[in-house]
């Protein structure tokens, strides 16, 4: 099935140089509507009152983390569906384990190439 | 004669009736009621005795030792002064990673007029440099562990400069054993590590078996 790149693509990072990164890695594979947010919070704002297609959320930030970003979203009757990948420096199994259970669709850990981001995308959006 | 299960309490009460009180002072009037009174001691009294001899020496030693290392500057000069440093090297980084990115994206937009061949070799060129930038994330992130770390034992060092103190002794004084967090779900902020160190870590193949096990 192709992917409609054309979505909006909301990255959520409190690291601006980091947004800056994803936002040229996405470019590049040409995913040119994106949207940033700076902590879940804001994101969390940003997902209600817009129509995003993926969201790329760092863990670590505050005042609300990517993994409470995460489980807000699952509990949201229109966002619950809606394709989240974990791009974060966490790497422990408890991490992992934490971010699986509340329904994240993968895991990117830091540093990553973008590749892996590429991929990562894709098989997200060919099971959405 | 007084009841030695007593002296503890005694000790306390004439601690906080003079806060000030030198433990070498209680040593010596220690000593001085050992040697003038020995005789009328029991055995169990005059150990009781040079038990609380040894101790005023071993504390009177400890805050000799703490004023040697010469700890109020650790903790009012080193180590605010290395936080700072740390913060600044997080600062330049960033500064110096952003030129770097706005380098990049310079790059990219004359990119479409190269031939096809190099504008996908400019292009593997350039995706290579974002993803080397992400480089001042992750030395962030660990950086802003040290700044943790280091503030972590300035407080510890500056509670065991309190306790030492000459008004020391009271009750609470004792420093608080680490509080140890089991990493919960329920209890977001314990699952906060931060990057892990190589030999520690996992790698993407490892986290991708470990989602690829709950399918």
């Amino acid at each position: 099935m192709a992917i409609d790149k054309s979505m909006n693509v909301l990255i959520v990072d409190d690291y601006k140089t980091m947004l800056r990164i994803i936002r040229n890695l996405l470019k590049q594979i040409d995913f040119n509507n994106v949207e940033e947010a700076s902590d879940g919070a804001e994101a969390l704002g940003k997902l209600r009152t817009g129509n995003f297609g993926l969201v790329i959320s760092d863990w670590n930030m505050a005042p609300m983390t990517g993994l409470e970003l995460l489980q807000e979203v699952r509990q949201d009757t229109r966002l619950k569906s809606l394709p989240f990948i974990m791009i974060t420096a966490e790497s422990k199994t408890e991490n992992v384990v934490a971010a699986k259970q509340a329904g994240v669709s993968n895991y990117i850990v830091k540093p990553f190439n973008a590749e892996t981001l590429k991929e990562k995308i894709e098989k997200v959006l060919a099971h959405a | 004669m007084l009841d030695p299960a007593e002296f503890p309490r005694r000790m306390e009460e004439l601690r906080k009736l003079y806060p000030q009180g030198d433990p070498d002072l209680v040593g010596e009037i220690v000593r001085a009621v050992l040697t003038t009174m020995r005789g009328d001691l029991s055995a169990n009294e005059a150990s009781l005795m040079a038990e609380i001899e040894e101790l005023a020496r071993t504390v009177a030693n400890a805050r000799a030792e703490i004023a040697a290392i010469g700890a109020d500057e650790i903790t009012e000069s080193h180590i605010p002064s290395a936080t700072d440093e740390l913060d600044a090297i997080v600062a330049h980084t960033a500064t110096a990673t952003d030129s770097i990115l706005e380098c990049c994206e310079a790059i990219d937009t004359v990119t479409a007029r190269l031939t096809p061949e190099d504008a996908q070799t400019m292009q593997g060129v350039v995706t290579r440099i974002y993803e080397a930038c992400s480089f001042q994330d992750i030395t962030g992130q660990r950086i802003t562990k040290i700044v943790g770390t280091l503030k972590t034992i300035e407080a510890k060092m500056a509670h065991i400069m309190e306790v030492f103190q000459p008004s020391a002794g009271a009750p609470g004084a004792t420093p608080k054993p680490v509080e140890r967090r089991e990493a919960s779900v329920d209890d977001p902020a314990s699952l906060l590590n931060g990057p892990q160190l190589a030999a520690a870590a996992m790698d993407q193949s490892d986290i991708d078996a470990l989602l690829a096990s709950f399918d």
